[in-house]
Parts: C-alpha cells; sequence; structure tokens
C-alpha cells in the first residue's frame, strides 16, 4: 500500500519536475513579453531529439547533450530575432499566433531533418532500480528532480541576487522605464527567448530516457507546462514550478488510483478548474499597485 | 551648448505632436519647458531619451550628433529622465530600483552614489528594503529622482516631477531641484505647474501645440503679459 503510494509519488514528481522546466520557460517569457511561446514544448523536443542524433552520429553523450541544449537555445534565439522582433508594435495576440506557427515549423522541420521514429537515451547512471520504501524508482528519476532543483535554485539566485536578473524583472514590471535607466530592453527579450529554449531542451534530454521522444512529444509537454504555468499564476516562475508538481503529482495518483485512461485529461480538468474558480492562479498577481 | 535640439518633428501615427522644437541647454543651466496639457512636453522628452521617434531634425548632446542613438547609449553618455508618473518598479526593493539606475554602469562602483541618493532623500534609506510600489507619491517621485542620478547624469531630463503630489510636497521638490542644481547638476525642467518652474530656472521655454511660441530668461517669462494670462492665471 505504502510502495504503492510512494511508486505514484515519484512519478508524479519526475513528470511534474518536468512539467515545471517547461512551465519555467512559459513564465520567463511571459515575463519579458507577455507572449504566451506555443513553441516551447518544440524545445523539449528539440533537445531529447537533437541529442539522441547527435549521439547516433558518434558524439559522446555528454557532449551530445550540451551541443544540443545551446543549439536549442539558438534556435529560441533565432525565434525572438527573425519573428518576434522583425513584428514591431505587433500585437501580443499576433505575436502568440507567430509562436504557434514556428511550433508547426519546427516540428515539421524535425519531421524531415531526424525522423518520425521514437527514439530513446540510456539513462545518465544506470538502469539499476533503487528501493525505496517498497517502491521501485530509476536513478533518471533521482536525475530529474536534483537537476530541475538544481535550475530552481541558479534562476532564483539569478533573479534576486544579479543586476541582470532584476534589470529582467524590471522589463517585466515596466518596459518604459526600464529602457529610461538604460536596460537594452531587446536584448532582455532575446535572453528571455534564448534561456526559455535551454530549459525546455534541459528538459528534453532528461525526460528522453524515461519516456522516450519523437518529433510530436513537444505538442503534450508544451500544453501540460502551459498548465503547469496557468495553474501557478502566469508570469510567476517559483509558482509555475509549484504548478507543475502538482500537475504531476494529480496525473500520477489520477491514472494509478481512478484510470489511466484518464491520466492527460487530469491535466486540463486542472487548468479548467484553475481558470474557472482561480483565474490568476495559485501565486499568480492579484493587481494592488498604489498609483 | 551641452543639448541642442533643432528642427525635431515627431508623429504619433499620422498626427504630428511636434511641429519642429528648438531648443538649447547649456552646460549647468536650469532650464524649465512649460506648456498645457497635450502640448507635447512628454512627447518631446521622450524623444530626447529616444524613446520616441523622430521624423526629422536633430539632436546634439556635447556636439556630437546622437540622433539615431539607442536610449542605452544616451543613458550612457549621460542624459537620464525621470519619467512622468514616476514609473518606479513597483515589485522590486528601494535599493533594486536605485542600483538599476545605475545599470549602465555595471562594473563602476556605486556604492558611494547610493550614498549621496541616501543623503539628498534620507527618507530612501530608512525604506532601502521596501518594495517601491508600497512608498507613498512623494517618495515614489523621490525615488524616481535618485534612480535618475544613480547613472551620474550630466543631464537631468525632469517630467511633471510636481504632478499629483500634495502642495507641501512640490514645495519640497522644486527644492531638491534647486539643490540639484546648486550641485552643478544640468536640468531641463518640464512642468504644468509654470510659476514654480520658472521661478527657479534660468532661462524658460514656452511650448503650445507642438511648437515653441516663446523663450526667455525665466524671471523675464514670470513678468510676460501674454504667459500671465495663458499660463499663470493672473
Amino acid at each position: 500500500m505504502l510502495g504503492e503510494f510512494i511508486q505514484y509519488l515519484f512519478s508524479g514528481l519526475t513528470s511534474g519536475a518536468i512539467y515545471a522546466l517547461v512551465g519555467l520557460g512559459f513564465a520567463l517569457i511571459y515575463n519579458a513579453s507577455h507572449v504566451i511561446n506555443f513553441a516551447q514544448g518544440e524545445f523539449v523536443m528539440l533537445g531529447g531529439m537533437g541529442t539522441v542524433f547527435l549521439a547516433a552520429a558518434g558524439v559522446p553523450l555528454p557532449l551530445a547533450v550540451v551541443v544540443a541544449i545551446i543549439g536549442t537555445a539558438c534556435v529560441g534565439f533565432a525565434l525572438e530575432k527573425l519573428a518576434v522582433e522583425q513584428t514591431k508594435n505587433a500585437s501580443v495576440v499576433t505575436l502568440i499566433i507567430i509562436t504557434i506557427g514556428a511550433s508547426i515549423v519546427l516540428r515539421g522541420a524535425a519531421q524531415v531533418l531526424f525522423d518520425k521514429q521514437f527514439h530513446t537515451l540510456p539513462a545518465f547512471s544506470g538502469d539499476e532500480p533503487i528501493n525505496v520504501l517498497g517502491a521501485t524508482i530509476t536513478s533518471q528519476t533521482l536525475w530529474v528532480l536534483g537537476i530541475t532543483a538544481l535550475i530552481v535554485v541558479v534562476l532564483q539566485w539569478f533573479f534576486n541576487r544579479t543586476l541582470l536578473g532584476k534589470a529582467i524583472l524590471a522589463t517585466s514590471v515596466n518596459p518604459l522605464a526600464a529602457k529610461l535607466v538604460g536596460i537594452n530592453v531587446s536584448f532582455v527579450l532575446l535572453l528571455s527567448f534564448g534561456m526559455s529554449a535551454a530549459l525546455g531542451a534541459i528538459a528534453g534530454v532528461l525526460i528522453t530516457p524515461i519516456t522516450s521522444t519523437n518529433f510530436e512529444v513537444g505538442i503534450m509537454l508544451g500544453l501540460k507546462g502551459f498548465s503547469a504555468a496557468i495553474l501557478g499564476g502566469l508570469g510567476n516562475p517559483f509558482g509555475a514550478v509549484i504548478g507543475g508538481l502538482i500537475l504531476g503529482i494529480v496525473e500520477a495518483f489520477g491514472a494509478g488510483y481512478i484510470s489511466s485512461e484518464y491520466k492527460d485529461a487530469m491535466a486540463f480538468i486542472i487548468i479548467l478548474l484553475a481558470l474557472f474558480f482561480m483565474p490568476s492562479g495559485l501565486f499568480g498577481k492579484k493587481g494592488t499597485e498604489r498609483v | 551648448m551641452l543639448l541642442e535640439v533643432n528642427g525635431m518633428k515627431s508623429s504619433y501615427g499620422r498626427i504630428e505632436a511636434l511641429h519642429g522644437i528648438d531648443v538649447q541647454v547649456g552646460e549647468g543651466e536650469l532650464v524649465a519647458l512649460v506648456g498645457a496639457n497635450g502640448a507635447g512636453k512628454t512627447t518631446f522628452l521622450r524623444a530626447l531619451s529616444g524613446v520616441q521617434p523622430l521624423t526629422n531634425g536633430e539632436i546634439r548632446f556635447d556636439g556630437a550628433d546622437i540622433t539615431k542613438s539607442k536610449p542605452q547609449a544616451r543613458v550612457k553618455q549621460g542624459i537620464s529622465q525621470v519619467p512622468e508618473g514616476r514609473q518606479v518598479f513597483g515589485p522590486l526593493s528601494v535599493e533594486d530600483n536605485l542600483r538599476l539606475g545605475a545599470y549602465r554602469r555595471r562594473g563602476a562602483d556605486t556604492d558611494a552614489d547610493l550614498e549621496r541618493v541616501f543623503e539628498t532623500f534620507p527618507i530612501l534609506k530608512r525604506k532601502r528594503k521596501e518594495s517601491a510600489g508600497t512608498l507613498s507619491g512623494g517618495q515614489q517621485q523621490m525615488l524616481a529622482m535618485g534612480r535618475a542620478l544613480m547613472s551620474n547624469p550630466r543631464l537631468l531630463l525632469l517630467d511633471e516631477p510636481s504632478m499629483g503630489l500634495a502642495p507641501l510636497l512640490v514645495g519640497e521638490i522644486f527644492n531638491i531641484v534647486q539643490m540639484l542644481r546648486e550641485q552643478g547638476t544640468t536640468i531641463l525642467l518640464v512642468e504644468q505647474n509654470a510659476f514654480q518652474a520658472l521661478a527657479i530656472a534660468d532661462r524658460g521655454y514656452v511650448i503650445e501645440t507642438g511648437r515653441i511660441v516663446l523663450t526667455d530668461t525665466g524671471e523675464n517669462l514670470i513678468n510676460d503679459e501674454k504667459v500671465k494670462a495663458a499660463y499663470l492665471g493672473l
């Protein structure tokens, strides 16, 4: 009984951590530009698929991982530079539609460049299962949780302790004032897209040994990450992480105790409930400011 | 001249807001630009900071043509603006707001500048850890001014610093403006509050619907019959 519970919990935390990373990506771009980047899931796919194909081409795995993450970050830069920045003064809705277009392009490109098969990667430190209180978890689970935790800590430090991080926050609060103090707002935007893409790619690399990857995995992971971001309060990175973990755990318990048929539905039920009863999410801004 | 603006035109879409503005500000001067709501004062300052595009004309700063410079380059060269409505970074702490003011001087030691701002505005020191959004209007105005000073500006642009403040606070803000000027900062002050602005200014410009209609010393403008009638309610 307890073993089963722990098993579901770990499985939920693992997928929750991935949703959290994807949700973080949504939050970073949303903060900098108020754009919801629907190509976020494709960054996850590119990270996983890129690593798989680099490794298949004979690149040592650690190097393949790094190159895939950097490459995906470059795709993020390119999306900002070539699509978002070109449409000066376009409305946010237009920009969101552009990201949907970009996601379709990236999926199509992946289909042609890679292939349509499912691929997996070896787990980072072997397939030896670990026994925890009657549950069996893989070492990859620990990698996912550990690296996600590390990323959250690093981001926290970046935004609270560095001037550049604070400049990004300042830009999201008030772009005009940010320009007037000399912050290069288009650089902030570029950086946010690059960071989001890298986060997505890291999530893709981490999850591939567990769930495998193909050119379409980004659709579902993107939607789940989006749900995580909404649940946590759009634009609140901390909220996106909590939202992701809640989502993962609810999914795992729903699949375990109710029916695995409804696993994917759980995320969308949660997002609907959140939108009906808590439109600004768990940690969203309530909008009080002295004028 | 530290700042020279020649024939500046600027538009919002098809509507031209500035129809050719000529303004000069000399090193160490306090120059006031006064005019009614909608005359183009804020547009003019935004164009000076590079956040509002020009359709014509040129801006020279310390002899160099900066008409096409990016906003961040202008801050680096020493033009700093206190925007209308203060525009502090609400969720960030007072100290973070001030440190961001020195964003273009990363690497430089800004602790001394921070202390100097705290000396000018002691209230900010007491509230340094609080988030800027919780400050009162007057305190936010001081924070916005302190933030602009953190960039060590050669030219300080002040957009309606007295807007929305109680009369007592307005007096205090104008005292601070005068003090900054005495410390050697060159200031371009934009105000609806024409009398108080002209009273402390070396020279003044009167702007009306996107055109400069009068220019003289502050004292002469205050005594000018037309200005009295139109702006001072005398």
